[in-house]
C-alpha cells in the first residue's frame, strides 16, 4: 500500500479500501522504523498528522474530497509551517517555529493533504548532496553509503523509500531535479513565478521555485493543480488563470519535436548514461516523437554566472538573520556588532558563510560591474540560447546529472567540484523555464534520471511526455530495498 | 583574482560574519577557487547585451495602498530572543 502512487491511493481512499487515518499511521510506523538510518525527516509531526487524517476522513464522508484529500505528504524544511519547527537545515533556525504557513503548505492543506513532517535539506538549500545540513546528511535509500542529492535530498529520499506518498521541494539550481534523479523518482521545477514563494525561506529570489517530488508524472500533475496559481503575497508570482495539469496527460506524442543539446551529450557525460538516454530516446521515438540536435552554446557559462547571481541574492536575503528578532543569538554579546557577527558566524555553516561572502564581494563597491552586472548579461545570453532552440523544437531532452548518486564525502573537499554537479540543471533556473527529471534507467543498482525542459509555462506538455513515457516503461515503479 | 587574509576580513566585516583567525587562510583559498571558476565569464564579449534581472524581464506589481495586515505583534514576538514592551531587546547601542 505505501508504495502506491497518489493517484492509486486516491482511488483506494475513495473506494474505502483504507482510511486516511490508517494510511497515515502506516507511514508513521514506517518512518519510525527507517528514518533513524535514512535521516530523511528532521521533524515528524505524528499527532498533527493523525488529526489532519481524521479531518480528511470526515471531509470525505461529507462528500468534500479532492484528489489529495487524506494523502500523506512531507514538506521540505524550507517551507514555513505554523507552530511547527522550520529549520531550513541550519543551526540558525534550529529552534524557529514559524508564526504562519507558507502558501504551498496552506494550499496543500486546503486540498486535504496530511503533513507527516519536515524533511532534511542542505543548509538554506545550498548544496547538491544534502551534506551541508546542520542535522547530518540524508542517506540514499538505494545505497546508504551514497548521497540522495540536494538540496531537497530528504524529500527525495522520503518519496523513494515510501516514507510519504509525495513531497514538496524547491529548486534554485537543480535542487528538485538532481535528487529526483539520484533517488529514482519524478521531480518538477515549474516556470519561475508559477508557484508562490510566500513563506518559502528565500535563497536566491530570482531563481527559487517550489515544486513536487513524486512517484509518477501523474502525481506531479495532481500536486501542481493544488499549488500553482496567483498569490498576491508574492509579487513575482504570475497572475495567470489556473490550469488543470492533468488535462493533457493522455495526449499522443505524434509530431512532438524534441531537441538534444550537443553540449549535454559531450564532455563529462559517461558513456553508460549516454546509452541509457539513447534507449529513452528510442522509446519516445516509438511513441511518435522526432529528435534533432540543437545547440546551447553558452551552457558552459551557466555555472559561473549562477555562482555570482545566487550568492549575491543570498547575501542580501540572509542578512535578515541577525540574532535580533528570531533564530539563533550568540551567548553574552558585548555590543550590537558582536551580536551580529557571532550570531551569524556561529549560526551559519561553512558553505552558507562562503556563499554570503562570495555574494558580498560580488556586490561590493568596485566589483559590481565585473561580477554582478556581467553575470546578468551572461544570464540573458543563456536565456536567448533557449529562445532560439525553442523556435525549432517543442522540448529539450538530456541528462539531469552527469552520473548516478556519488558516495558521502566523495565530493565535499572542494566547493567548485560540487558546484559543477549542476552543469545540466542551472541554466534552466537562469532562464526561468520549467524542467523535470524522471527515471530513465538503472546503472549498477542505482537509478538515473533524464531531464526534460520546455518553454515558459509548458508544464502540461512536460507532464504529458513524462506520463506517456511512464505508461510504456517501468523505471519509475522500481523501489529500493531498505 | 586571489584573495588574501585582509580581503577576507574586509568581506567578513561587510557581511557581519565572524570568521576565526585560524579559518581565514582556508576561507581565502576556497573563495579564490570559486572566483577563478567565475572568471570564465570575463572571456565573453557582452558589451552589447542588456543585463537581465528577471527571467521574463517583468517589473514589480503594484497594489492599492490600503491596510491589509492585522496587528499580531505579540504573537510574532513570541519567537524573539528578547523583547520588552513590544520592542526587541539588543545589547546597548548608545553608552
Amino acid at each position: 500500500m505505501l508504495s502506491k502512487t497518489v493517484a492509486e491511493l486516491a482511488t483506494a481512499l475513495a473506494n474505502k479500501d483504507v482510511s486516511s487515518v490508517e494510511l497515515t499511521q502506516a507511514y508513521l510506523d514506517r518512518i519510525a522504523q527507517l528514518n533513524p538510518a535514512l535521516n530523511a525527516y528532521v521533524t515528524i509531526t505524528s499527532e498533527l498528522a493523525l488529526a489532519q487524517a481524521a479531518a480528511a476522513d470526515t471531509a470525505r464522508a461529507a462528500g468534500q474530497a479532492t484528489p489529495l484529500t487524506g494523502i500523506p505528504i512531507a514538506h521540505k524544511d524550507i517551507f514555513c509551517t505554523r507552530d511547527v519547527l522550520t529549520t531550513c537545515g541550519s543551526r540558525m533556525l534550529a529552534n524557529f517555529t514559524s508564526p504562519y504557513d507558507a502558501c504551498v503548505v496552506e494550499r496543500l492543506q486546503a486540498a486535504g493533504a496530511v503533513m507527516l513532517g519536515k524533511t532534511n535539506m542542505d543548509e538554506f538549500a545550498m548544496g547538491s548532496s544534502n551534506e551541508t545540513s546542520h542535522f547530518g546528511p540524508v542517506h540514499n535509500p538505494w545505497d546508504q553509503a551514497r548521497v540522495p542529492g540536494g538540496s531537497s535530498g530528504g524529500s527525495a529520499a522520503a518519496v523513494a523509500a515510501d516514507l510519504c506518498a509525495m513531497a514538496t521541494g524547491t529548486d534554485t539550481g537543480g535542487s528538485i531535479r538532481q535528487p529526483a534523479s539520484f533517488c529514482g523518482i519524478t521531480g518538477l521545477k515549474p516556470t519561475y513565478g508559477r508557484v508562490s514563494r510566500w513563506g518559502m525561506i528565500a535563497f536566491a529570489s530570482s531563481l527559487d521555485q517550489a515544486g513536487p517530488l513524486t512517484k509518477s508524472a501523474e502525481d506531479a500533475a495532481l500536486m501542481m493543480n493544488a499549488i500553482a496559481g496567483a498569490d498576491a503575497r508574492d509579487s513575482t508570482c504570475l497572475d495567470i488563470p489556473a490550469e488543470d495539469f492533468t488535462a493533457q496527460l493522455n495526449q499522443p506524442l505524434t509530431g512532438l519535436r524534441i531537441g538534444l543539446p550537443r553540449e549535454h551529450f559531450s564532455g563529462g557525460l559517461s558513456a553508460q548514461v549516454q546509452e541509457i538516454l539513447q534507449l529513452a530516446i528510442s522509446k519516445l521515438e516509438s511513441l511518435g516523437a522526432t529528435f534533432r540536435d540543437i545547440e546551447l552554446p553558452n551552457n558552459h557559462l551557466s555555472v559561473p554566472a549562477y555562482y555570482v547571481i545566487a550568492p549575491a541574492e543570498a547575501s542580501a536575503n540572509l542578512s535578515r538573520f541577525d540574532g535580533a528578532r528570531f533564530g539563533y543569538r550568540c551567548e553574552n554579546p558585548v555590543n550590537l556588532e558582536d551580536m551580529y557577527k557571532r550570531s551569524r558566524g556561529e549560526g551559519f555553516g561553512d558553505e552558507v558563510k562562503r556563499r554570503i561572502m562570495v555574494g558580498t564581494y560580488a556586490l561590493s563597491a568596485g566589483y559590481y560591474d565585473a561580477y554582478y552586472k556581467k553575470a546578468q548579461k551572461i544570464r540573458r545570453l543563456i536565456k536567448e540560447d533557449f529562445d532560439t532552440a525553442f523556435r525549432d523544437v517543442d522540448l529539450i531532452l538530456g541528462p539531469t546529472s552527469p552520473h548516478t548518486a556519488f558516495k558521502l564525502g566523495e565530493k565535499n573537499s572542494d566547493p567548485v567540484t560540487m558546484y559543477l554537479e549542476d552543469i545540466y540543471t542551472i541554466a534552466v533556473n537562469l532562464a526561468g523555464l520549467p524542467g523535470m527529471s524522471l527515471p530513465a534507467g538503472m546503472l549498477g543498482g542505482l537509478p538515473i534520471g533524464m531531464q526534460l525542459v520546455g518553454p515558459a509555462l509548458s508544464e502540461s506538455r512536460l507532464l504529458n511526455v513524462a506520463h506517456q513515457f511512464q505508461l510504456h516503461t517501468d523505471w519509475h515503479t522500481q523501489r529500493p530495498e531498505v | 583574482m586571489a584573495l588574501d587574509n585582509t580581503d577576507v576580513e574586509k568581506i567578513a566585516h561587510l557581511a557581519r560574519l565572524q570568521i576565526s583567525d585560524s579559518d581565514t587562510l582556508e576561507v581565502a583559498q576556497r573563495i579564490t577557487n570559486i572566483l577563478e571558476m567565475i572568471d570564465q565569464m570575463q572571456d565573453v564579449d557582452t558589451s552589447n547585451v542588456a543585463p537581465m534581472a528577471h527571467p521574463f524581464d517583468a517589473s514589480q506589481r503594484l497594489r492599492p495602498d490600503v491596510v491589509t495586515e492585522t496587528d499580531q505583534r505579540d504573537y510574532y514576538q513570541k519567537i524573539a530572543p528578547a523583547t520588552q514592551d513590544g520592542l526587541y531587546l539588543v545589547p546597548k547601542v548608545i553608552e
